[in-house]
């Protein structure tokens, strides 16, 4: 027997009743290819939805917060900036140059929907470790094909991060966000209006590529079988994509354009019924005015279809003549698919009948939500009971050897150097340091830029590690001298069908909460990606952070990693414990120990670090976050970066190794006055030589350390870079 | 004096280019690759990117874009005409310079400050410098591998038309390097019956301010504006 319709397009027997109950009747199959996709985890949030209220949304800058097509802040000056972050992580573990690829070119349109020029992009990535071979497959297709979009579309990558283990072989994480400037009277909605208002499909022809891929591939556990589901992943155009965002610009710039939304996930049906919806509108869509790859496709699969590259503008009839005309030059296909109506039905014909009409606000509005239940994860007591034990005594040459060659901890040329990080002549502080620094041409601000995530702590203690990943990002993007002043999230999870993994979800979204309201950020956008599982394993919990922070003014020369010089001294603020080892660099890779619980983040400290990070930042040619590997790695990077060694004072190990968060080095002129009295400050040594010297405690030669740090991935590759 | 930047569809470097070039006083202008007229121009630029999205040989389709009739006449005429990265890609295509440039030597795209050493200062990229000079500037490109036969290297070399080669912080032409595996380390290249073609893979553009690590392209573009101030 074969299964009825709605299970084989992913919806539920009771989801299926829910559509029929709305309709007053059975639905079409082109109605139930639409419920199915935007009723889908991946469009509509369901089991993350009734907790998303958490977080902390509002702040007087926000024109723009979660639920648009991007977040919008105001950042004076008539300049806004939209920013977004979004996954692509199971096309990308299907086929990882074309999943990473499209996963670019979709958010892109996300920030030129709303208006802006798309300048920078992000990266968060997360395999399994790179000694095996698929990990090594996926990690450097997703590469390629970031730079392979990302470079012919026209878009910097300015960084990103990227993590390895285990958890992630089967189910790599593939995070992107993107960042677009616009003058603040360019915003534009998405809302519908103007009954008789024509609604024009622009770009890529409709194909079969990427059908069902928001509900079968995004909102779906993995199994062996799953290569199977290629033929769901899309292809990516670039060139197309450019023309699109250049054609989009100007229909904004001669003020043409009434709306507009972009296709992404549930294609025409997603972008007409959003369109309507928004405007409290309706829309008559005629399928036979699209511009199909394959003739023969069926209603329900060009409505569903994910073919990339496309956006659906509304129109004032009397200015159809001239978009098509700026499409023409731009080398891109327009086809006028529907007009909007006033009934708030989306009605879609097909070869002269209707074979859809269905309440447009009921796709979005109407979808089901879950409140799952949730659990503790039964072993957790035990594994934050089983914290490391250390060691009396370490030489710290030894380990920090170890450390720089850890793929996570060590230099990530290999990867930044394959993508065009300085395209529009932006970027001041580039990838490779802490936050990535963007200024605003024409003004004298700076935009700072961190994507930050912690795996390991986030499985240890879900609450804490978000938490911690807030106050790192804050931290990365004012030792640049930014001030936070938004936040977007990516909360990657497992099969939320598991308590504990609904545990992880709330938890998780309580640290990122209770972070941002102490820091006073906004949250103004987000992803959720659920089922990232294979093979009935979840992935870590990882919520990744995108920060962004505002200089204004942004310091003459911002601090950079290359800019120690022999003689100058090294400092450290914040708070040392000497006990923070739990989920640390040290314990995974020294003592190869993966349990216990992390500490807390403290809000004040947090705070008053960040603010003395971004004053310092007008001051002192260094400064580093100390995060992975705590100081020892923090000053390795330094004395790399600008090819002197270091001496510094040592007596306790622990102090060098512990990952104590709210913490930066400092190195300046001797003389500098830090001015830091509510803080913790320690002179620790001095800039100079040809080794890393810790006291007594051990050496190493920096020749050696930069050697180790630059090669741990090219070698792990293959490459011969 | 104007200077046109042209501008293909897949093109993403003309801002750049029409910024940096406006930094050293120019007048320029961005002149779409279908609208013919260069006349009034004393020189034009052909900027980086991916004209026409490069999916077949890079530069293959822009050499028959209309606005390409016109540089070969500003170039016959005798007036600088400039190719960086996919620009020079496009002269080679269109056989208004020597060679060709194919995938790099490790088959990744590269993005990172280079060093190159001026060969000779009788081109319009580099007049206002001197011979072994070393200038620090980004290099982006994926197909930057310059290739010819022998005999058309060693005609560059005997007319004195390479005009920067890859080297060392110290300017020592090596094979370490050499980024990308072009011949004989070239990086830029002169043409055309006056020599007044230029081709260059790293982009002088983005080395025009010491706040975004290097202004070491100036002396590059001031170059070339000076050539176009006395173009005939």
């Amino acid at each position: 027997m074969t299964e009825p319709l709605h299970r084989r397009l992913g919806m539920t027997d009771d989801e299926y009743r829910r559509v029929v109950e709305l309709l007053g009747r059975e639905p079409e199959a082109a109605e139930l290819a639409m419920y199915s996709v935007m009723w889908s985890e991946h469009c509509s949030y369901k089991s993350s939805r009734p907790w998303l209220g958490r977080l902390p949304t509002e702040a007087p800058w926000v024109v723009l917060g979660p639920g648009e097509n991007a977040g919008v802040v105001d950042i004076g000056d008539g300049w806004l900036v939209a920013l977004r972050i979004e996954s692509h992580n199971h096309p990308s573990f299907v086929e990882p140059y074309q999943g990473a690829a499209t996963g670019v070119g979709g958010i892109l349109r996300d920030i030129f929907t709303v208006g802006a020029r798309p300048v920078a992009l992000w990266d968060a990535l997360r395999f399994g470790p790179l000694d095996e071979p698929r990990n090594r497959y996926l990690f450097s297709g997703v590469v390629r094909g970031i730079a392979g979009y990302g470079n012919a579309v026209g878009v910097p990558t300015l960084g990103g991060e990227v993590e390895f283990h285990d958890r992630f072989s089967k189910n790599p994480l593939v995070n992107v966000m993107a960042l677009g400037l616009l003058q603040r009277d360019r915003l534009v909605t998405r809302a519908a209006a103007g009954a008789g208002n024509v609604a024009i499909l622009l770009g890529a022809a409709t194909g079969r590529d990427g059908i069902g891929g928001a509900s079968i591939l995004a909102s779906a556990s993995f199994d062996e079988a799953s290569a199977e589901k290629r033929p769901s992943v899309q292809i990516g155009d670039p060139f197309e994509e450019k023309k699109l965002i250049e054609a989009c610009l100007e229909l904004y710039d001669r003020g043409l354009v009434v709306a507009i939304q972009d296709l992404g996930a549930a294609g025409i049906s997603c972008a007409a019924s959003e369109c309507a919806a928004a405007g409290g509108m309706g829309m008559v869509v005629e399928l036979d005015a699209v511009h199909l790859r394959e003739p023969d496709m069926t209603p329900a699969e060009v409505l569903m279809s994910e073919s990339q590259e496309r956006m659906l503008a509304i129109v004032a009839p009397e200015d159809v003549d001239e978009v098509l005309a700026v499409a023409d030059k731009w080398e891109i296909d327009a086809r006028r698919i529907g007009v909007v109506t006033t009934d708030r039905d989306l009605v879609v014909r097909h070869r002269g009948e209707e074979v859809a009409r269905i309440p447009a606000a009921s796709l979005s509005e109407d979808a089901p939500a879950y409140r799952r239940p949730r659990r503790r994860p039964a072993d957790l007591d035990e594994i934050q009971d089983d914290g490391p034990v250390l060691p009396d005594a370490v030489d710290v040459g030894e380990a920090l050897r170890l450390l720089l060659d850890d793929p996570a901890l060590a230099s990530k040329a290999w990867i930044y150097e394959q993508y065009d990080h300085m395209l529009y002549l932006g970027t001041v502080v580039g990838p490779g340091n802490d936050g990535s620094l963007l200024r605003v041409e024409g003004t004298r601000k700076g935009l700072a830029v961190s994507t930050d995530g912690d795996a390991l702590r986030c499985f240890l203690d879900p609450r804490r590690g978000a938490a911690r990943i807030v106050h790192e990002a804050a931290l990365n993007v004012a030792v640049t001298g930014a001030r936070p002043l938004a936040v977007v999230d990516n909360l990657n999870f497992g099969n939320p069908e598991k308590p504990e993994v609904m545990w992880q979800f709330v938890e998780t979204l309580e640290g990122l909460a209770a972070a941002c309201e102490e820091l006073g950020v906004p949250v103004v956008g987000g992803n959720v990606s659920f089922y990232n599982e294979t093979d009935g394993v979840d992935i870590y919990p990882t919520p990744v952070v995108g920060m962004l922070g505002l200089c204004d003014p942004m310091p003459e020369l911002p601090p950079r990693l290359d800019r120690a010089r022999p003689g100058m001294a090294i400092w450290l603020v914040g708070p040392e414990r000497g006990d923070d080892f739990a989920g640390s660099a040290f314990a995974r890779v020294v003592l190869d120990h993966r349990r216990g619980r992390p500490r807390d983040v403290d809000g004040d400290v947090g705070r008053r670090a960040v603010s003395h990070a971004a004053r310092l930042a007008h001051l002192a040619p260094v400064l580093h976050d100390c995060s992975a590997g705590g100081v020892a790695v923090a000053l390795a990077e330094i004395c790399i970066l600008s090819g002197v060694g270091a001496d510094v004072v040592a007596d306790d190990w622990r102090l060098l190794f512990d990952e104590a968060p709210h913490r930066f080095l400092v190195v300046a002129d001797p003389d500098l006055d830090l001015e830091v009295d509510d803080l913790p400050t320690r002179r620790l040594g001095t800039v100079g030589g040809d080794r890393l010297v810790f006291g007594d405690l051990g050496s190493l030669d920096l020749a050696e350390a930069a050697t180790r740090w630059r090669a741990a991935i090219p070698r792990r590759v293959g490459s011969a870079r | 004096m104007r200077i046109a930047v042209a501008l293909f569809p897949g093109t993403n470097c003309e801002h750049d280019v029409e910024y940096a070039l406006g930094l050293l006083g120019a007048d320029v202008e961005i002149v779409w690759h279908r609208e013919g007229d260069l006349s009034d121009f004393a020189g034009v630029v052909l900027p980086g990117g991916f004209a026409h999205g490069d999916y077949l040989r890079t530069g293959a389709i822009a050499r028959f874009s209309p606005i390409m009739d016109e540089v070969a006449r500003l170039a016959k005429e005798g007036r600088p005409v400039l190719g960086i990265c996919n620009g020079f890609q496009i002269l080679c295509e269109a056989d208004l310079l020597p060679g060709a440039l194919i995938a790099n030597r490790d088959l990744d795209f590269i993005c990172k400050p280079v060093h190159v050493r001026v060969e000779t200062t009788d081109s319009v990229l580099t007049r206002r410098a001197e011979v072994g000079m070393v200038l620090r500037i980004p290099l982006n490109s994926y197909e930057g591998n310059f290739v010819a036969d022998e005999a058309t290297l060693d005609a560059l070399e005997a007319r004195g038309r390479v005009v920067l080669r890859y080297c060392d912080p110290d300017g020592n032409v090596t094979d370490e390097a050499n980024p990308n595996g072009s011949a004989r380390n070239i990086a830029a290249i002169a043409g055309g019956v006056h020599g007044n073609v230029v081709g260059i893979m790293p982009h002088p553009e983005r080395a025009v301010e010491e706040i975004l690590g290097s202004a070491d392209g100036r002396v590059l573009l001031e170059s070339f504006l000076e050539a176009a101030e006395e173009a005939p």
